[in-house]
């Protein structure tokens, strides 16, 4: 005589019948698991989407800039670069484009010559060449970049930050610089590859060397070359820009610090991610916890079971299922409470939401893992119930 | 034949606790029988056995032909599956659950489809005098309704056994009456029908009376 199986559907029903019978509990322990699988998805969640949206500004804004800046003698002082530094480059193969940029130095740009000359609010003014706004890919936001006509006047162009920092949003009204008044043209566009820049006030370099005593050297080069030329380049660099010393000569490629950025949020906070796990580990506790006392309450129904013909396996695996399908329901609960958390934080900072497939998987394969654990030792205890309970009053 | 049978069976707990000391009894299909005595009797430990809910600690136990004792735990299962039904002194329906579905999921464990539990459920219902109240949770039924929901499960599936242990110990006389009269009708339409009680009016209702003391049938 063989036992006839349970179908897969009632297994389920079996199971769910526990539940529904004691909803508050139910939910109170199914919430200990979403807890945690909701921190873990969020936090998941928050560092990829964070990371998605560094890539994406990589993306927009290439990886092929790269700055050339004078370093330091053998001796330890600062060296310079020749003047020529920037045409040398721009003529190298494959260099699509290049500019130079001058600190001129002792000098600071403020709104009226009220302003001590020691209140520079960390902006710079700087000589910069006509084509720097092209290699930088940068925009204007009001009036226009230097041309060769007002890159000899008195005329300035501000960067991003220097605009916000002086409190100047429109092109057209003057600002302080050195000892005289310059006229603001055009102020830019933010520029995340060169921050520097956003920093500073552009001025031509014919206007520094006639007003401001700027001795026409460059500070800083860049270049930007086809994206598959970029390695070759950047090791010609340093011989072009200075043919007889070129150990004095530093080349760096800004879109390196944004990778480096992206994958540090890629690498999720671990002390979060653990955190995520002691709460689930919690709620595994709760499950088990609640599935123990559901067993010692349910003796009689376990008993009955038996001597409707139920054999201790599917004793077990009523308890084994009533034990997934808690954790479960918390699973699903948490994946949709993180994803959420998710794009709500994401969307609050203009990011692009996104919850990795493998996140959700993984949360799915953690919940039934934990519901199986949780569920072994009370299914165990519940199959070894003598059937002769049901009949003890 | 006979669908209960025992050949000098004892039953001792706990190495010393001899609850039955060498019983013989024979039931045949068709008959309606009272197991009575007091409590402490052996009683309780007969229905056990019988029932194939415990297993003889000598001597044998055959239901509808099945030594108990050469049977595991799953073949057992299965008997009583298809062979027993039992109808318990509080019922044991569950709550928040249909009368239709509690006779039902009695016959989980058959391998019926869900689709004829129910069919034989709304049936077995009928058959008790309930099938104006399928949709009826326990809490909404009074205590005969109750056992007799609880009839209807034990006999949904036709097993050729039928055991009750005190079916009216927890009813008043009225109800009581009423279930003994559902169990009076199906025992008219064939069914076996094993009753374990301690009162001595509902013994007399049966047609054969069984007395157990200290263990052993007088």
């Amino acid at each position: 005589m063989k036992p006839a199986r349970l179908s897969p559907s009632d297994v389920l029903r079996v199971g769910a019948a526990g539940l529904r019978s004691r909803p508050t509990r139910v939910v109170l322990s199914a919430l200990g698991i979403a807890i945690g699988i909701a921190t873990m998805i969020a936090v998941i969640g928050i560092s990829s989407s964070s990371r998605e949206q560094l890539l994406r500004q990589l993306d927009r804004l290439g990886t092929n800039l790269l700055t050339v800046s004078a370093g330091q003698t053998f001796f330890g002082e600062q060296s310079q670069l020749p003047k020529a530094a920037a045409g040398m480059v721009g003529r190298m193969d494959n260099v699509r484009s290049a500019a130079a940029t001058g600190s001129v130095p002792d000098t600071s740009v403020r709104r009226t010559s009220h302003i001590p000359s020691a209140v520079t609010g960390g902006l710079s003014v700087q000589a910069a060449t006509i084509p720097l706004l092209s290699t930088l890919e940068g925009g204007v936001v009001s009036g226009a970049w230097l041309n060769a006509a007002t890159a000899r006047e008195p005329a300035v162009v501000l960067g991003a930050k220097a605009a916000q920092r002086l409190g100047i949003a429109k092109a057209g009204v003057r600002v302080w610089i050195g000892d005289r008044w310059f006229t603001v043209v055009g102020v830019l566009g933010p520029m995340p590859l060169a921050p520097e820049v956003e920093r500073s006030a552009l001025i031509g370099f014919p206007a520094a060397e006639k007003y401001l005593g700027f001795d026409g050297h460059p500070t800083t080069i860049y270049e930007r070359s086809d994206d598959a030329a970029v390695a070759a380049v950047r090791a010609a660099l340093p011989r072009t820009v200075n043919p007889e010393n070129p150990n004095e000569v530093e080349v760096s490629r800004p879109s390196d610090a944004l990778e480096a950025k992206a994958a540090a949020a890629g690498a999720f906070t671990n002390l979060l991610l653990g955190l995520g796990a002691v709460a689930l580990l919690v709620g595994g506790v709760g499950v088990a916890n609640t599935m123990v006392i559901s067993v010692l309450e349910r003796r009689k129904e376990i008993g009955l079971r038996r001597s409707l013909g139920a054999t201790r396996g599917q004793v077990r695996v009523q308890f084994l299922a009533e034990s997934l399908l808690l954790s479960a329901m918390g699973g699903v609960a948490g994946a949709v409470l993180g994803a959420l958390a998710t794009a709500g934080y994401a969307l609050s900072r203009d990011w692009p939401p996104v919850v990795p497939p493998w996140a959700i998987g993984g949360a799915v394969l953690a919940t039934l893992l934990i519901g199986t654990i949780a569920g072994i030792y009370p299914a165990m205890r519940a199959a070894r119930l003598s059937p002769t309970v049901a009949l003890t009053v | 034949m006979s669908v209960i049978e025992l050949r000098d069976v004892t039953k001792v707990y706990n190495g010393d606790v001899k609850a039955l000391r060498g019983v013989d009894l024979t039931v045949d299909y068709g008959e309606l029988v009272a197991i009575v005595g007091p409590s402490g009797s052996g009683k309780s430990t007969m229905l056990n056995l019988i029932g194939t809910l415990d297993r003889p600690s000598a001597g044998v136990v055959r239901i509808a032909g099945h030594d108990i004792s050469t049977l595991n735990d799953r073949e057992l299962s299965a008997l009583r599956a298809r062979h027993l039904g039992f109808v318990f002194q509080q019922f044991h329906l569950a709550p928040g659950v249909s009368a239709l579905d509690n006779v039902a999921d009695g016959l989980l464990y058959t391998g019926t489809p869900r689709r004829i539990r129910r069919e034989k459920a709304a049936a077995a219902l009928e058959r008790v005098g309930l099938g104006h109240r399928l949709d009826h949770r326990p809490s909404q039924l009074s205590g005969g309704e109750q056992q007799r929901v609880a009839v209807a499960r034990a006999v949904a599936g036709d097993p050729p056994l039928l055991l009750a242990d005190e079916p009216t110990g927890n009813l008043d006389s009225a109800s009581g009456a009423e279930v003994l009269k559902i169990l009076g009708e199906l025992h008219a339409s064939g069914t076996t029908i094993a009753v374990i009680t301690h009162d001595m009016d509902v013994a007399a209702w049966c047609p054969r009376q069984i007395r157990v003391r200290d263990g052993v049938v007088a």
